[in-house]
């Protein structure tokens, strides 16, 4: 009940969603977790993927399902979402370290490099992230990607920045 | 305050400017918005008080349905300055009541 | 203009939908807007919507705005702005103010698309300046490129309370807290959960005591409420903000169906008291349409579906298309509104409009 009351998922909710893939696959390498709970009417993120690894069937209101062994983590589909409730998971990138890919929408966007907040779904700061990407093509209209490198145990906690200093994302 | 950066509307294309005239003040607005926007960018609340309480009233629906923005303009009173557009040199005073019509403006 | 054959109220995205359906067939075809700027609310949202590729998901709403923009162009409807409809008279006479002139318009057929108002929640310091309704602050920040503060305070967790706390974040606000007075956030969940990793406090049975301030919005009380929806004593909160922005639902705007003697009816999941309709959007007097949130409050993208409709369903009656190509294209409309109206979000919209429908065939 987390979602409808707070605005972001326990970890019971979480590990419910068709779109979430197992622990042992996150740690084989980059996949999406799709963050979608409620069937509402949307499904760009069935045709952003040109893998095949979203699926949402013959009615659009389905939650989007993951087929894990398909998703590479290319992150195409995290800009075409437009609930922003996409992300790309990557548990191999260090020893320590892993990777989460996001949509942000703020100015001014944070560069390569930089060590910014690192923010869970409920907004708390939770850890310091490195910034190693920032995306912003013109078919992600508007919408920018970022990679940030985070302590492992934070990757799947953090789903968004705050630039230090800045009052807000 | 106006919102010179924006994460999807970009930068503002180059906008023109003109001077409106705000209770003796000289305002910058840019050509074709509203007054409101114009009043509001430069941090003005206050566009009228009410007749009985002398309530003041600032801008409410922006879209010209709720009055609450009306001023004099040029003279005129109860302009809805949410859905009038700037001219330069336009005079603006901050309503008092139902305002005054002169009888030659 | 003295003659049309059809006359559209609203050039919001029914409307414009309505004219593109009907003068692309060939019908006569003008709208009327008060406003400077066709489109209606759609200018105002800069964020993608939802839906199939059917519905342009994942567009930006002023980018489907502009398309509508262009469609209308080239269908050769007209659009008069800055025009305002003020009544409309027996024979389906519309009352027009249009370059400060009033003209009385004859049309064959008549649709209202005239869009919906916001509800406002009255408390004590309502009227300070500061306190803003919703589409106000859309307007402002995402057409005017203005700001109207630095710290809101939201009232209402519906999609425009989250979708508005968003862009004023976007914008660089800071949204102090948004205020729910039901037990659950009414939007969607992915809308909240933007502004709730962006740092936004939701708070659920909470509401607006009091605004307080010296000429203007300066503070804010706020009260958590219980399962009744009751004050609980002592639970007060002061905020320091600077805009109170109100996004409590909004309300079919549908006076020019009631001068015109449209037969009401009230389906509270569609925003109370409505104009009946049937399933070719025409109202209880002949030759007389709605479409759009005056048929019930749904969303931009069901706006679209229900003013095409309503505009092929006019062409039909006019004799500019034949039944048989009505039909097949009231089919494909349906079958995008149908996908709308779906989830546990859209289906409580598709019983209501069932039973909207029903009753306009009582008599």
């Amino acid at each position: 009940m987390t979602l409808i009351k707070d605005g972001y998922f326990s970890q019971t909710e979480l590990a419910q969603l068709p779109g979430m893939p197992s622990r042992e696959r996150l740690h084989e390498g980059p996949c999406v977790v799709i963050e979608c709970a409620q069937q509402i009417p949307c499904d760009p993120c069935e045709a952003a993927c040109h893998e095949g690894a979203i699926e949402i069937g013959d009615s659009i209101i389905n939650l989007p399902k993951l087929d894990p062994s398909k998703c590479g983590g290319c992150g195409l589909c995290i800009a075409a979402c437009p609930g922003q409730c996409l992300f790309v998971v990557d548990m191999t990138y260090s020893d320590t370290e892993g990777t989460v890919q996001f949509p942000y929408e703020f100015l001014p966007y944070p560069q390569k490099g930089d060590t910014v907040h690192g923010l869970n779904r409920g907004g708390d700061i939770v850890c310091d992230a490195e910034v190693l990407k920032v995306l912003h093509p013109k078919k992600f209209d508007h919408t920018a990607v970022i990679t940030v490198s985070v302590p492992k145990e934070y990757a799947m906690e953090v789903r968004t920045i705050k630039i230090k200093g800045n009052h807000h994302g | 305050m106006r919102i010179t950066q924006h994460p999807i509307l970009g930068k503002r294309d180059k906008q023109q400017y003109v001077k409106i005239i705000c209770d003796g003040q000289p305002i910058e607005a840019i050509a074709g918005e509203p007054i409101a926007a114009a009043l509001m960018a430069a941090g003005k609340t206050i566009f009228r008080y009410t007749r009985k309480k002398k309530d003041p009233r600032g801008v409410f629906c922006a879209i010209g349905q709720c009055t609450e923005c009306m001023m004099t303009v040029d003279g005129i009173p109860n302009v809805r300055t949410c859905i009038t557009p700037v001219q330069d040199g336009m005079n603006v005073q901050t309503q008092h009541g139902l305002g005054q019509v002169k009888a030659n403006p | 203009m003295n003659h049309v054959e059809l006359a559209i109220i609203g050039a919001g995205p029914a409307g414009l939908s309505a004219a593109i359906e009907a003068a692309s067939v060939g019908v006569q075809t003008i709208v009327f807007d008060e406003n400077q700027q066709a489109g209606g609310q759609l200018f105002k949202q800069i964020h993608k919507f939802f839906g199939s590729r059917a519905h342009q998901a994942g567009a930006r709403g002023i980018d489907i705005g502009k398309n509508l923009l262009g469609q209308v162009a080239a269908s050769g409807a007209e659009i008069k702005l800055d025009t305002v409809v003020w009544g409309i008279f027996e024979g389906n006479k519309v009352g027009v103010v249009t370059n400060g002139r009033n003209v009385i318009c004859k049309a064959d057929r008549i649709l209202l698309a005239t869009g919906a108002s916001e509800n406002v929640l009255a408390f004590p310091g309502w009227t300070l300046p500061g306190v803003m309704g919703a589409g106000a602050i859309q307007t402002m920040v995402n057409v005017h490129r203005v700001l109207p503060g630095k710290r809101v305070l939201m009232i209402g967790s519906g999609n425009v309370g989250l979708i508005v706390s968003y862009q004023l974040l976007q914008a660089g606000a800071e949204v102090v807290a948004l205020v729910e007075a039901m037990d659950r956030i009414g939007g969607y969940a992915v809308h909240a959960s933007k502004i709730k990793r962006a740092g936004t406090p939701i708070l659920i049975r909470h509401t607006i005591k009091e605004a307080v301030g010296n000429g203007k919005v300066e503070q804010a009380t706020i009260v958590q409420l219980n399962d009744n929806g009751n004050v609980i004593e002592g639970t007060e909160r002061t905020l320091d903000v600077d805009v109170i922005c109100m996004a409590c639902g909004l309300s079919p705007l549908a006076e020019l169906a009631w001068l015109a003697g449209c037969r009401f009816t009230d389906v509270a999941p569609l925003g109370g008291l409505l104009p009946v309709h049937d399933d070719n959007m025409q109202t209880s007097l002949p030759g007389m349409y709605v479409a759009g949130d005056i048929a019930g409050i749904e969303e931009a993208s069901t706006a679209i579906e229900e003013g095409r409709l309503a505009g092929i369903a006019i062409a039909e009656s006019l004799g500019y298309l034949t039944t048989t190509d009505a039909t097949v294209k009231k089919q494909a409309v349906n079958d995008r509104s149908e996908q709308l109206r779906d989830g546990p979000f859209g289906i409580t919209r598709r019983e209501a409009k069932e039973t909207l429908i029903r009753r306009s065939l009582e008599t």
